[in-house]
């Protein structure tokens, strides 16, 4: 599976609370939580974020709640992949399990520069820079993880 | 056989195996699945979309505790969902207003989680039970949905950090500052992925209170849980409380563990993480004047927290423009400090005592923060933003150190009060 889209860029321990605040948790409804997402971080992201983009932060992304509000609202906002340092373990968890794509890989990290156009290819775990040309190699999912995420979810792999 | 840590040993029973080893996924039984109600709805909806039903309706608990009595319209739908949910379900453990408390109090308090357990919640703080020598762990929605229809839920076995205690606390000095202190130490992703594994002679001067504030903030440092052994202490607690099989894991002697941190309690000071992160911890400061006090949450809302916070306001005031709301964590929580006068105290002091509830702790109802305003709070995460304008200010501290803020108007300990 490919993703490419523009980058857009935020810092260490990016929490559940700035990616969708508990004020919108009254909702589960996918369109309304993407309509807030990261606005305590960045209000203006929703607004500039469109199909495709991808989001790229430094340590610890998610950390906070287990609120799986938060990959929902990246996700139903177009963003295709999240690429960072490391991931909070829960969001890390969350993010497989509702199929929105995320990488491991401080080297793209630190190549990657806010409105750079990137693509990945996910199966292999390369990330390319297209605005810079460079090549990223992240560390791609063990096959058990793999099997999750191919049958489209934790649910969709259940039902089988 | 390899040597294996407390977490590794409630693993591997759970997944039927000998033994597991740090990075090992795994699936195990569970002994109980929570949701709450802002995580079930989201549950309910993933099992919907594959005709799930629940496999063990005794190892399931609702708990309607975020924004429960419902602050408005759509989360009064979202209760009701769940409601609804339970009953076609036959789920016995449902908790709504009336039995209602905040979820990490109400589960231990009720016997429904104890030593040697494996549990997950779709809920950061799951991770309290570890108090009572629980591997227990929060997850997400979709991994509850997977766990109502199956009983099972998958794992990566994790390595592990040992906090060796020595010592006693001084007066004033609590398991919420023990942890701040420790999440000041190695930060906010100090224990990612891991286990933290408490252990030493200090143990043993350490409450039950204490260990559960204690183990509910393992996930501030980004740990997949926190686990204490299993004492006297502990086992008194959930004598009458926890009627299924004790079972007590020991971590082998020569378990591997990534480091071991050593901890003199006796050395420790009243300690307060700073605005927006849990690691920004301090213990001397210059003056911070404040507008609001808040002591409850899962984290600091049982009856010795209510105890000390009493202790500091008897016969004393809340400064003039400070408010101050006191939130016992569960039902018998709220009537053991009713029967101990504490409730009293409060209100007298110019406090307010609410219902069990959630409410300020994750900027849901309840005392939500203008813009500039400062908190000092017992709860536990101090987020940009987490109780209110994104512009306001959390302090996280314990009841003490709540309470003498409350009667001064700004950051104080309790000590400085006496
Ligand atoms: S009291 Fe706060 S931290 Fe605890 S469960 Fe409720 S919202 Fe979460």
């Amino acid at each position: 599976m490919n993703v490419k889209g523009k980058a857009h860029i935020f810092g260490d321990n990016v929490d559940t609370d700035v990616i969708i605040p508990a004020r919108y948790l009254n909702t589960s409804d996918e369109k309304e939580l993407a309509a807030h997402c990261m606005e305590d971080a960045d209000a203006s992201f929703v607004k500039s974020v469109e199909k495709g983009d991808i989001i790229v932060a430094k340590d610890n992304f998610g950390c906070g709640s287990s609120r799986e509000h938060a990959p929902i609202a990246i996700r139903a906002c177009g963003v295709s992949l999240v690429i960072a340092n490391t991931f909070a373990r829960i969001f890390y968890r969350n993010a497989i399990n509702i199929g929105l794509p995320i990488l491991e890989c401080p080297e793209a990290v630190a190549g990657i520069r806010a409105g750079d156009v990137v693509s990945c290819d996910l199966s292999e775990g390369t990330i390319t820079n297209e605005t810079t040309g460079k090549t990223y190699r992240a560390q791609p999912f063990p096959p058990f993880i793999q099997a999750i995420i191919s049958a489209g979810g934790l649910m969709n792999s259940l039902k089988k | 056989m390899k040597p294996m840590t407390m977490t590794q040993k409630i693993l591997a029973a759970h997944a039927g195996l000998p033994y597991v080893e740090a990075g090992q996924l795994i699936e195990a039984e569970l002994d109980l699945a929570l949701a709450n109600d802002i995580t079930a709805p989201v549950a309910i909806k993933e099992l919907q979309k594959i005709d799930g039903r629940v496999k063990h309706k005794d190892k399931v608990a609702l708990v309607m505790d975020h924004f429960t009595p419902n602050k408005d319209i759509k989360s009064a739908c979202q209760v009701k969902c769940t409601r609804e949910f339970a009953r076609q379900e036959e789920i016995e453990h449902f908790f709504d207003v009336g039995n209602m408390g905040i979820e990490h109090a109400l589960l231990p308090e009720q016997g429904l989680v104890g030593a040697g357990d494996c549990v997950i919640g779709a809920d950061s703080h799951t991770c309290t039970y570890g108090a009572l020598g629980a591997f227990s762990t929060g997850v997400g929605s979709t991994d509850l949905a997977a766990a109502m229809a199956t009983g099972k839920a998958w794992f990566k076995v994790p390595a592990a950090i040992r906090f060796e205690l020595n010592g006693a606390l001084p007066h004033y000095v609590t398991g919420k500052d023990l942890i701040l202190h420790i999440i000041g130490l190695i930060g906010v992703d100090g224990a990612l992925y891991k286990s933290m594994e408490f252990t030493g002679d200090g143990v043993k001067s350490l409450s039950i209170d204490d260990r559960f504030t204690v183990c509910n903030m393992a996930i501030e440092a980004g740990a997949k849980n926190g686990i204490f052994p299993v004492d006297e202490t502990a086992l008194a607690y959930m004598k009458n409380r926890f009627h299924r099989e004790i079972k007590i894991y020991e971590p082998d002697p020569d378990a591997e563990y990534e480091r071991t941190v050593t901890i003199d309690l006796s050395k420790l000071k009243p300690t307060v993480a700073f605005p927006h992160l849990p690691e920004n911890t301090r213990t001397e400061w210059e003056e911070i004047a404040i507008q609001q006090v808040v002591i409850g949450s899962c984290t600091n809302g049982r009856i010795s927290d209510l105890r000390q916070a009493a202790e500091i306001l008897k016969s004393k005031k809340v400064k003039d423009g400070v408010r101050c709301i006191v939130i016992p964590a569960t039902q018998e929580v709220y009537l053991q400090a009713l029967k101990e006068g504490l409730l009293e105290i409060f209100i007298r002091a110019g406090a307010i005592v609410s219902t069990p509830t959630c409410g300020p702790c994750l900027g849901g109802h309840m005392g939500i923060l203008a813009d500039g305003e400062r908190c000092v709070s017992t709860t536990n995460r101090n987020f940009l933003g987490r109780m209110g304008h994104i512009t306001s200010e959390i302090y996280l501290a314990s009841p003490y150190t709540a309470a003498a803020s409350a009667v001064t108007g700004k950051l104080t300990t309790a000590e400085v009060l006496q």
